[in-house]
Order: structure tokens, then sequence, then C-alpha cells
């Protein structure tokens, strides 16, 4: 039996599939359109302070960009972002794109802590087979819509906070147009300099632009004589920095408690997205 | 994806969609020419599979709602969602710079409760924006000593 090709017919695709994904790339360039830079926040493993930096510098800008701060919590699986920023819902849903969260600083914030019940895991409506077939493109798919269907509004600068290791950096690179790049976050340690130098290679990899490297717990400032001290052996922040051929930002002290960032960081950052 | 109909070389068209709830998915084809039709049917994998690309089969009739995958797939909890506040109710209270740094002396564990105690206080009084005035008076009148 011989019979037409697709191609063969010049109909249009019934399925629409992809019109239909173009439709969604356009709508999130469409969303992001008022936002002048969109920047990831990304590390190599979890537990670097990847979230309370990202926190701790929308807090820093948010009184320096006239347009204001968001702040798009990217780990669905593990969000932190809103708490730490003490945002909450319910999310206002209307005609034109979901209300993001907004907290006292002004910082416009979405994040799966909204969505999900207290202490539950990121889960959803599925076959209980194979779920590991689909379960990347809706994680994918959820990034997407709150990129494209939340309300950001005219912003100036958008953080996005990424969960850890590369594969959130490559796909919202692909996903946003004129991503300004990526900040690199890591810990004094050798451990922490390998993971990172992988994340920052898939990342440059994928042609997003390495804006510079944070060494985040880079010692304690001691409680008694008020010295900085080491907390972890290494230098990794300055390595980084060096094998990327990047500027080291910051070496940040840690200091739990308040949600500040150093002032000389926070300009850093924004000359690099002024 | 297209459907031809053998017997004319022809495209089928696209006729009706059918979800009936049980995770399958259906979709009807007519020929133009001779007038078959075929149905394609779905098992729950495949209609999930395409499902979670956020796409519908045979096209959207409708724009797409906000957040329309999220809101349908995600195991959330209720209530996450609210319908937007009518004209006349204000939004949330602003905080001044003054007021921020006052709110940040809060020893953390209680920040949030204290914030959305103010935050009440305004909104029930029509106050716009909360600044250390404000705080003073809501602590006099809600006996917030110490907060």
């Amino acid at each position: 039996m011989s019979f037409p090709t697709y191609f063969d017919l010049p109909h249009a695709d019934r399925s629409g599939l992809a019109e239909q994904i173009a439709a969604q790339r356009r709508r999130v360039a469409e969303r992001l359109a008022t936002v002048r830079a969109v920047v990831l926040v990304m590390s190599g493993k979890g537990g670097v302070g990847k979230s309370y930096l990202t926190a701790g510098l929308a807090r820093g800008l948010a009184p320096l960009l006239p347009r204001g701060v968001g702040v798009l919590d990217a780990d669905l699986r593990s969000p932190t972002v809103a708490r730490l920023l003490e945002t909450e819902g319910p999310l206002a849903v209307l005609a034109d794109g979901v209300r993001p969260a907004v907290d006292a600083a002004g910082v416009k914030v979405m994040s799966t802590e909204f969505l999900l019940e207290e202490g539950h895991p990121l889960a959803w409506r599925e076959p209980a087979q194979d779920r590991f077939l689909w379960r990347g493109a809706l994680e994918v798919g959820a990034l997407r819509e709150f990129l494209s269907d939340v309300a950001w509004g005219q912003l100036d600068l958008l953080l996005v906070d990424l969960p850890p290791g590369a594969d959130g950096a490559v796909e919202l690179g692909a996903l946003i147009p004129d991503l300004a790049g990526a900040l690199a976050v890591t810990l004094p340690s050798e451990e922490s300099r390998r993971s990172v130098s992988r994340t920052m290679r898939a990342a440059a990899s994928a042609g997003i632009r390495l804006l510079g490297v944070i060494e985040n717990m880079s010692g304690y400032r001691c409680g008694r004589c008020g010295e900085l001290k080491p907390l972890f052996p290494g230098d990794a922040g300055a390595r980084l920095a060096q094998e990327f051929g990047v500027p080291l930002l910051g070496s940040v002290p840690f200091s739990p408690g308040r949600l500040t960032v150093d002032p000389a960081l926070t300009a850093r950052i924004l000359d690099l997205v002024a | 994806m297209k459907f031809l109909c053998l017997d004319c070389h022809a495209a089928m068209e696209f006729v009706a969609r059918q979800e009936p709830g049980d995770g399958t998915f259906g979709a009807a084809f007519t020929c133009p020419n001779c007038g078959r039709s075929i149905a394609l049917l779905a098992n729950p994998m495949e209609t999930q599979l395409v499902g979670s690309l956020g796409v519908k089969i045979g096209g959207r009739t409708l724009d797409q709602p906000p957040l329309e995958l999220v809101r349908s797939k995600l195991l959330g909890k209720d209530g996450a969602f609210a319908s937007p506040a009518p004209a006349d109710q204000p939004g949330p209270p602003a905080w001044s710079a003054e007021a921020r740094d006052r709110l940040e002396r809060v020893p953390s564990f209680v920040r949030g409760m204290v914030k959305k105690l103010y935050a009440d206080y305004a909104r029930e009084r029509g106050i716009r924006e909360i600044t250390p005035e404000i705080m003073d008076r809501a602590r006099a009148e809600l006996g917030l000593e110490g907060m």
C-alpha cells in the first residue's frame, strides 16, 4: 500500500500542538516585556544559602530600583523564598493574570509555597503508573506559567531562585527571552566548588551569561571579639571566578537571623543589571 | 498530527473532542470528500503525556486562562487562589520604610503574626500606609506592647 506522507498533505496540522507550544513562548515573552532584567540565581548542591541570598538581595535592591523587584521561586519541590520574605496567599486570579504576593518592601513573589499544603510534597493529578514520564514536563510547564501568567507588571529586576543543579538554569535559559544572566552561589569548600563548577559550565554551554560568583558562609563573625573567622576551609568563590573569568561579587559571612545583605554586594548587583 | 482518508487520499477534518473524565481522550475526524468518520482514542498515559505539555489536541477554541496547567494538575491546598476583591475594597496597606525597619526588629518567629495584626488593623480602618505612628496607635488600641 502506498499513501501520502505527512508533508504531502498541504493541510494544517489538526492537532495544533506546534502552534500552541509557540503560543506559550510568545506568552512568556509578552509578559516579560515589562521586566527590564531577569537574573537566575543558581548553585550546585542544596544548602548553600541561595534562597536566603536571593531574598536578601531582593530586599536590598527593592528601594534602589524604582520599577520594583520580583522573585520567582523556581524550586517547586522545596520552596523557601516566600516564607523568608514573609509573604502568603491566597493569590488573586484576574483575567489578565494571577497577582503575585507582595512583601513588606514591595517585592513581588511567586512560589509553590502559596499553593501546597503545609508539609506536603509537590504532587500532581496523574495516573499512578509511569509518573517519571511526564513529571519533568509538568514542572517545566508550571515554571513557564509562573513566568507568563503571573501579572509581574513593570519590574526593573526579576530574580529567579533556581533549585540546586544545572537543569533549572538550562530549561529557563531556553524559555526566557533576553535573559540578563545568572549568578552562581557557592560555599568556600572544595566540594561546593566542584558542584557549582558543573552548574556554571552547563549554564555557559546553554548560552547563559555568567554574571559572577557569590561566596556564601565565608566565615562567621565572632560574638566576643567581632573578628571574622573561617567556617569552611577553601576559597571556592575566588577559584570559580578565576576559572570562568567572572567577578567574585562578594563573600558573605554566616549571619543567621536578619535577612540582610552587605550593601556593597547589593551595589555590585545593581551595577550588573543597570 | 494529520489524519488521512485512504480511500480519497484527503486530509480528514477535526469534528469533535471528547474527555469522559476517566483519564482518556477521544477526537473524531471526518473525510470532507466521502464523509467517512473515525475516532482517535487515547489511553490515560497518552492523554497525560500530551496534557503535561499544557496543550489541547485539536487546538484551542478559548483563550488559555491564567495558570491553567498548575490549577488543573497540581494537587494543591484549598483556597490557594481567591477571586479578586471588589473594586471598592482596597488592596493590602503599604509599609513605610521606617515601619519596615521597626517590623524587622520583631523576633522572626512572631514577625509574620505581628505583621498581620498591623495589616488587619490598618485595613479595617481604611489606612493605606502603615507608619511607626500607626503602629504605636495599633499597639495602644490592641494591647500589643512589646511588638
